[in-house]
């Protein structure tokens, strides 16, 4: 296999906040991303999957420079980004771009269409011809199916979906080689959502990108991705190729994940919900369980989860999981019950 | 079975500085007692905006017309106070948001008494015991405890446990139920969806829940209707909606859902083009513009075809088994002039 174009390694990004009161301030520290790694290659997609607050979307500012790491390193193309300075990094934005979660919010509603989806261009190529920046412009608007002859319009004359588009024209019109999608359709209907979807797929054929695309929910990125990483409370859980994460999983908090997306179709959700694999809600962050931090929720919980935090390692197949129990337990057959 | 909510033709449109938009255009659709009744639809749909209008919650802007009848009894044109002896006590309702829909500044315990000592005058020492019941009815850990703490000391699925709790105080005839939810994490949301659907079968509680996403509302409804811009598109019993779905617009909705238990290397079925703008609805039917079998005949209104056994879809592709009960109709005359000419050509 040819070298990946991202090594992210131990990456670790703590926030601290004061609290108690004013004579005995106390810090409390949030690990929100906690020695995070993995590589990705030219051309593959990568899924990253958690619930709120599980720090998938610390992890992508992290990447891309916007949160600073407390430890680790990003290696693009084999140069650590976290070293860079400022204008550096910078430059290096022609070559990660960013497709955010909220599409109307990420737009500026006094700018027309055009104008948001050329601006990386003026900023980056200034003496670049006006003729040549529109032309630009309106392909990429082809590209990403809006009209060319919508450019001069203003976000609230969008509907989300094609706010979306927008978003996901301007991130592409520098011609970036890695393209980060934070849960860039969870704020959309769930029709909107499948041509999203589809339209990032094809793109990534189309341009080779290499792609990390960050959602809540298991059943989103199933169609989109060759791997799939799994985040709890800052934590990777599971790395694996898509077809035996989604065939056999291999973390009791992945099969949570799975048997908690709604299926539509009546029998077989009835079927479903009559066994429990997951109790409760995620732990105050600011205090994680100690050993392993999914084990307060875990139905497959021993003593030892308790009190060792498993390390992610790497199983025969080939795929990383970070649980004490991953070899005894057969999560296959829940899911079994999923694919008949 | 005795029906419980009857809504006939019901209306609901707002003045706007772009002009009058109508939500919701002529709705009908009854509750039976004990029945869970599912409303799908995307944002824009009229779905939330329908059951505003039956609780008499809708914004300064809005009107709406029609019946809504409440065990026999037109909640329509109610004053205020007629109303607040119905809502929280016959009709309770839940919103989308859990985090906005309590208030920050009181502790739970005086949000969930509050309810109790009004409608139903128990003493403050009966109606924290029982709010404390109720607590413990959908699982919330130590409620003599908790009750006492402030809404932010809760976690997104607890204060939508504490939202359900307090709508089941006065044990409602019937609960409404707006995105409960939509704004929670999958694993919070399958708890949540469990919690109604076992609330349902212990108590004699009708539902009405409403939601866009309809793999979500699949194993606890009995019936469905799916709205698309302000109209009931298709209705009927769970099952036919999700086994037998005759509307283009519902084949549409349950083809985009991302399934696991389908391959993944299979394109997403997209319903193409983009929701309706309200203020310029197409003339016609008013999924035309988005539908894979679209005709010159979708210019004009649609029929609405129902069965015996109620179900109903209003498309010229017709209902197995079912009967027009109202016939296509020109909507407005230039529309019937251009499918004319388009016919013609």
């Amino acid at each position: 296999m040819s070298e990946p174009v991202l090594r992210v390694q131990d990456l670790t990004v703590h926030f601290s906040s004061d609290t108690g009161s004013l004579l005995q301030r106390r810090k409390r520290v949030l690990k929100a991303v906690d020695g995070v790694s993995f590589d990705l290659f030219a051309g593959e997609t990568l899924g990253i999957v958690g619930e709120s607050g599980s720090g998938k979307s610390t992890l992508a500012r992290a990447i891309l420079g916007l949160a600073k790491p407390n430890r680790g390193r990003v290696l693009w193309m084999g140069e650590d980004l976290t070293r860079l300075d400022a204008e550096e990094l910078r430059l290096k934005r022609k070559e990660i771009q960013i497709v955010f979660q909220d599409p109307v919010a990420s737009l500026n509603p006094r700018m027309t269409a055009g104008a948001i989806i050329s601006e990386p261009l003026k900023t980056f190529y200034p003496h670049m011809e006006q003729l040549q920046i529109e032309e630009r412009t309106r392909g990429m608007m082809k590209v990403v199916g809006l009209l060319p002859n919508q450019i001069n319009r203003y976000p609230h004359e969008f509907s989300g979906g094609q706010c979306q588009r927008i978003g996901i024209a301007r991130s592409l019109v520098l011609n970036p080689r890695l393209l980060i999608c934070d849960e860039p359709v969870s704020a959309l209907d769930v029709s909107i959502q499948a041509q999203i979807i589809n339209l990032l797929r094809d793109l990534q054929k189309k341009l080779g990108l290499a792609l990390i695309f960050i959602a809540h929910d298991l059943s989103v990125v199933k169609h989109i991705s060759d791997r799939v990483m799994v985040v709890y409370m800052g934590r990777s859980m599971e790395l694996a190729q898509k077809s035996a994460l989604y065939r056999r999983p291999l973390h009791p908090y992945t099969n949570a994940l799975m048997k908690s997306v709604p299926v539509p179709d009546p029998r077989l959700a009835r079927k479903l919900r009559q066994d429990l694999w997951i109790k409760g809600d995620m732990p105050s962050p600011f205090n994680p369980p100690k050993g392993c931090v999914f084990h307060s929720r875990c139905p497959y919980v021993v003593k030892r989860c308790q009190l060792d935090v498993p390390a992610l390692r790497r199983l025969e197949q080939g795929d990383w999981v970070a649980c004490h129990r991953a070899e005894e337990l057969d999560l296959s057959v829940g899911l079994a019950a999923v694919s008949a | 079975m005795s029906v419980l909510l009857e809504v006939e033709g019901l209306e609901v449109s707002f003045d706007t500085p772009d002009g009058q938009v109508t939500a919701v255009n002529g709705v009908d659709f009854k509750v039976q007692a004990g029945e869970t009744l599912g409303i799908v639809g995307e944002s824009g749909s009229g779905k939330s905006q329908l059951v505003l209008a039956i609780m008499g919650l809708l914004a300064e802007n809005g009107k709406s017309k029609g019946s809504a009848r409440f065990k026999g009894e037109e909640l329509m044109g109610m004053t205020q106070r007629q109303l607040n002896s119905v809502r929280g006590k016959d009709i309770a309702m839940i919103f989308q948001d859990p985090m906005t829909s309590l208030n920050p500044f009181l502790t739970i315990e005086r949000q969930m008494t509050e309810v109790a000592m009004h409608h139903q005058r128990m003493a403050h020492r009966e109606a924290r015991a029982h709010a404390v019941e109720m607590l413990r009815a959908v699982r919330i850990p130590d409620p003599e405890e908790r009750i006492d703490q402030y809404p932010h000391e809760f976690s997104g699925g607890m204060r939508q446990r504490v939202m359900i709790a307090m709508g089941l105080l006065c044990a409602p005839a019937l609960l409404i139920a707006d995105e409960p939810s939509t704004a929670l994490d999958v694993t919070v949301q399958a708890q949540i969806t469990r919690l109604l659907g076992e609330l349902r079968q212990k108590s004699q509680m009708a539902i009405i829940l409403i939601t866009h996403d309809l793999a979500v509302v699949a194993d606890i409804c009995d019936h469905l209707i799916v709205m698309y811009a302000g109209q009931v598109v298709e209705s009927g019993t769970v099952d036919d909606i999700f086994y037998d779905p005759q509307h283009p617009y519902t084949r549409g909705l349950l083809d985009s859902v991302p399934r696991l238990d389908r391959p993944a290397d299979t394109e997403l079925h997209a319903i193409r083009g983009n929701p309706p703008n309200l203020l310029a609805l197409p003339e016609g039917c008013v999924f035309r513009d988005r539908c894979d079998f679209a005709q010159d005949v979708c210019h004009f209104t649609p029929p609405l075809w129902r069965n015996s056994r109620g179900r109903s879809s209003r498309c010229i592709l017709g209902l197995p088994g079912g009967e027009v009960v109202m016939p296509t109709q020109l909507s407005a005359p230039e529309a019937g002039a251009r499918a004319k000419k388009e016919v013609g050509a």
